[in-house]
């Protein structure tokens, strides 16, 4: 069978690699986002309790410790199938490229790690270590969930500004790991991921806590169970806007046709507008709102700044505008939407110590949850789907890239069925454990099956 | 030595945690599997879920360890393997998510029905995962895996008589070494009845396993030549201290040393995976895929040493806190 061999993939294989890569990541980044957050709100919330003895924290720290327990296995598990799918979908990329962005795989090895190992303390030693040990057991998971988002996204950003090895015809040579993970998109990106993590956390668990309270239970649970997480996430919304601010600028100058694409700009000029709005047709931007010498004035201060459109590269170098330029303005709106709401929340703090009285305020709240996972998504969307037709900027085309093994669409319909599969009994799970009377955390069906077992009774924890 | 062969160590090192440790609680599901009605096995599944309950997502985490060392350090051998033989993998990357993902839901579950469908996921990827991971392993050694994106041949890669054996045998030792260990836990428990259980259990696979292995060798024989010369000849002792820490492991199994034959139970199928190795030695994917001519660039090697070396520091000490704390007994308040 020598065309089982073919030596490149066909569009549609490449099509299913490409969709799976994002079904997949696109699923993961949503757990792997509360895995960063979650720990830190769960301490703080565990520590609280332990300090004031109030019941209402440690209850909080209770529950949310189960929901991160299920939340944490299928982000584990959902995360070893993206770095199968990096050979199973990239080889190509793997093969010349892995030892260059490699290094920061291998220390994400580490924390991930780290992490494993404290949730199992966290989450089933509550009876076994005292309270303090208890709440220092799960620093190292705050930690390392920071630590992991950082070197997984140092290794995304490598992508946008790949660093740190030469070419000498055509082979890659001379590699310097450290440079290839401290490259420049790194810092901005990071942090940028990194607020948004802890945005939709915030907003998500809020969410959650806004809908009880629309239905009337105002006790004292769950306003700590909203507001915790809120103002959590009202505090990082603005730091959020200033850096994704910063982070356009900077593609302004390491990837001018992303800035291009996401707005809409076909020729390079100065005294450049903002582009609100509007879809791209036939070559121009249609129907947006322009803000005159906006574009330039955020770039360089002055609007005489030149922004490089696209028309600067071949037509074969050009990404899709549509999807970069749309999914931009979602993230932005939604960006600034969630500040609005942040703001109203702090100056009903400031001036009466308490909640927005406005039944709106909490309507809103109730989905600023969906709309930090939809900016979270969006944002991907315009990172990466703004980087195309490169996988790596400039240097290796996604299409080259791809495993040519025939037959990936048939892998993209079994990955589709299986997060469909795990999507539902994820929310079915949680849902249920938002509705169950909250228990310590350790374990449960299984002691009482094994002290019935065994013929052992035993007291339960806390 | 140098880096690519320290680092080529370490990974190997990592492959036999991963046998070792996430391979139980891959077997704690196959008894699970295996432990009856509801009823009859409630107390086995509850021994199992608290056995595996802390440990298994640190166990895991081997296998990611074992995946960016190889492709950060021997990058084309990861692409090789990992383009050729996509589809056991992509199995496997399925059994992973819906072994771990089921066993969280059970953790989380309280009714029956609830209980009998997680758990049912869960125990049956618990076989399949070692089993499709099991002919992965049997593709590289029996050397159908050339250097090179997608060289194999995607089927015949994973479907031929030493990937079967691989399958058999990694499904096998994972449910004897998940048998030995639950033995002593149930004693820690106070449970005589599940210790016998789990010894009976032990005691099959242990003969199941072994009459796979001596099976294997006729098997190896035909379908592997180059790896069973290397067995018989250069590897054989590490292959005979298999065969005596097995057979210690039956004697200590009928005495009801439950300690100590996790040890020698350990052994012998640690003794497998580097006898394959040191058979195999120094090449990674046959017949050209050597150490030297694999291997990246040596600061790439040098920089993954230097903080794979910092990285067990810390790992080290807080791998052995996990397991000490959760191999005594509860303290009763
Ligand atoms: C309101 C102001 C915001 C601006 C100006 C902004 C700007 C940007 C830009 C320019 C990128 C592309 C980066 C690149 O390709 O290098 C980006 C990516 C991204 N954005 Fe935003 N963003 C904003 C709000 C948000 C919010 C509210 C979220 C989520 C809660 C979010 C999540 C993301 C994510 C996850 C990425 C991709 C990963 C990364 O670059 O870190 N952004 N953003």
């Amino acid at each position: 069978m020598p065309d089982l061999f073919a030596a490149s993939a066909t569009p549609a294989d490449l099509m299913a690699a490409r969709v799976q890569m994002a079904v997949s990541l696109g699923w993961h980044i949503i757990v792997a986002c509360f895995g960063v957050g979650m720990p830190v709100l769960t301490v703080f919330a565990e520590w609280r309790g332990y300090r004031t003895g109030d019941d209402a924290y440690v209850r909080l720290a209770h529950r949310w410790a189960k929901v991160m327990g299920v939340l944490f296995a299928v982000g584990a598990v959902s995360g070893t199938v993206l770095s199968f799918e990096m050979g199973l979908l990239w080889p190509e990329l793997m093969a010349t490229y892995g030892q260059v962005f490699g290094l920061p795989f291998a220390l994400e090895g580490f924390a991930f790690f780290i992490e494993a190992i404290f949730v199992g303390i966290y989450l089933y030693a509550w009876d076994r270590l005292s309270p303090r040990a208890h709440v220092l057991s799960g620093l190292p998971v705050c930690v390392a969930g920071v630590a992991s988002a950082f070197f997984v996204v140092s290794a995304n950003a490598w992508m946008n500004t790949p660093r740190g090895f030469d070419l000498v015809g055509g082979r890659v040579t001379h590699v310097r790991p450290w440079a290839a993970m401290f490259n420049p998109a790194m810092p901005l990106q990071v942090i940028h991921m990194i607020l948004a993590a802890f945005m939709v956390t915030g907003f998500c668990i809020a969410g959650v806590y806004a809908v009880g309270m629309l239905r009337g239970r105002r006790d004292r649970h769950h306003r700590l169970g909203f507001l915790i997480p809120f103002i959590a996430a009202a505090i990082v919304t603005p730091v959020q806007v200033v850096v994704g601010d910063a982070l356009a600028r900077h593609l302004a100058t390491a990837q001018p046709p992303k800035l291009a694409a996401i707005e809409g700009l076909t020729r390079t000029g100065s005294h450049v507008p903002l582009s609100v709005g509007g879809v791209f047709v036939d070559g121009e931007l249609r129907y947006a709102i322009h803000i005159p010498n906006a574009l330039s004035l955020l770039v360089g201060y002055r609007p005489s700044t030149v922004i490089q459109g696209l028309d600067m590269v071949a037509p074969a170098d050009r990404p899709p505008v549509n999807p970069v330029h749309l999914s931009f303005q979602l993230m932005v709106a939604i960006g600034f939407g969630l500040l609005v709401l942040s703001a109203w929340f702090a100056l009903a703090w400031w001036r009466r110590r308490d909640l927005p009285r406005s039944p709106w305020f909490l309507r809103l709240s109730a989905l600023s949850g969906v709309g930090a996972v939809l900016a979270l998504e969006a944002g991907w969307v315009t990172t990466e789907v703004g980087r195309q037709p490169w996988v790596v900027w400039q240097h290796m085309r996604t299409a080259d890239a791809v495993n040519p093994a025939p037959g990936l669409w048939a892998g993209l319909l079994a990955v589709l069925a299986v997060y469909a599969v795990l999507t539902v009994a994820t929310a079915y799970v949680l849902n249920r454990l938002r509705t169950r009377p909250v228990t310590a955390p350790q374990e449960e069906w299984a002691d009482e099956a094994l002290d019935a077992g065994t013929g052992t009774a035993r007291e339960h924890g806390p | 030595m140098t880096a690519a062969q320290w680092l080529l160590v370490i990974a190997w090192l990592g492959i036999t945690a991963y046998a070792l440790l996430g391979g139980a609680d891959f077997g704690g599901g196959f008894w699970d599997a295996l432990a009856g009605g509801p009823q009859r096995g409630s107390a086995q599944r509850g021994l199992i879920e608290h056995a595996i309950g802390p440990v298994w997502e640190a166990n895991h985490v081997w296998l990611i360890f074992v995946l960016v060392l190889f492709w950060t350090c021997f990058p084309l051998v990861f692409a090789s393997v990992a383009s050729t033989l996509y589809i056991p993998l992509t199995l496997a990357a399925f059994g992973i998510i819906a072994r771990g993902a089921a066993f969280a839901f059970r953790k989380a579950s309280t009714e029956l029905w609830q209980l009998r469908l997680f758990g049912g996921a869960f125990a049956l990827s618990s076989i399949l995962t070692p089993f499709f991971l099991g002919t992965v392993a049997g593709g590289v050694a029996s050397g159908r895996v050339p250097l090179g994106i997608t060289r194999g041949h995607i089927v015949e890669s994973w479907l031929n008589p030493t990937s079967i054996l691989g399958g058999l045998l990694a499904v096998g030792t994972t449910a004897y070494l998940a048998a030995v260990y639950l033995t002593a836990d149930a004693r820690r428990h106070g449970s005589v009845e599940l210790a016998e259980t789990f010894r009976r259990r032990g005691l099959a696979a242990a003969v199941v396993t072994g009459l796979l292995v001596l099976g294997g060798v006729a098997v190896l024989r035909a379908d592997a030549p180059r790896l069973y010369a290397g067995l018989t000849g250069r590897a054989l002792p590490v292959a005979a201290l298999s065969a005596l820490a097995g057979v210690v492991s039956v004697v200590l199994l009928i005495k009801r040393r439950y300690v100590l034959v996790r040890i020698t139970a350990a052994l012998a199928v640690a003794a497998v995976l580097w006898g394959w190795a040191v058979a195999q030695y120094p090449v990674l994917l046959p017949p050209g895929g050597t150490v030297s001519r694999t291997a990246a660039e040596p600061g790439v090697l040098r920089a993954t040493l230097a903080t794979t070396i910092v990285g067990l520091l810390l790992l080290v000490p807080s791998l052995i806190w996990l397991f000490a704390l959760f191999q005594t007994q509860r303290p009763t308040r």
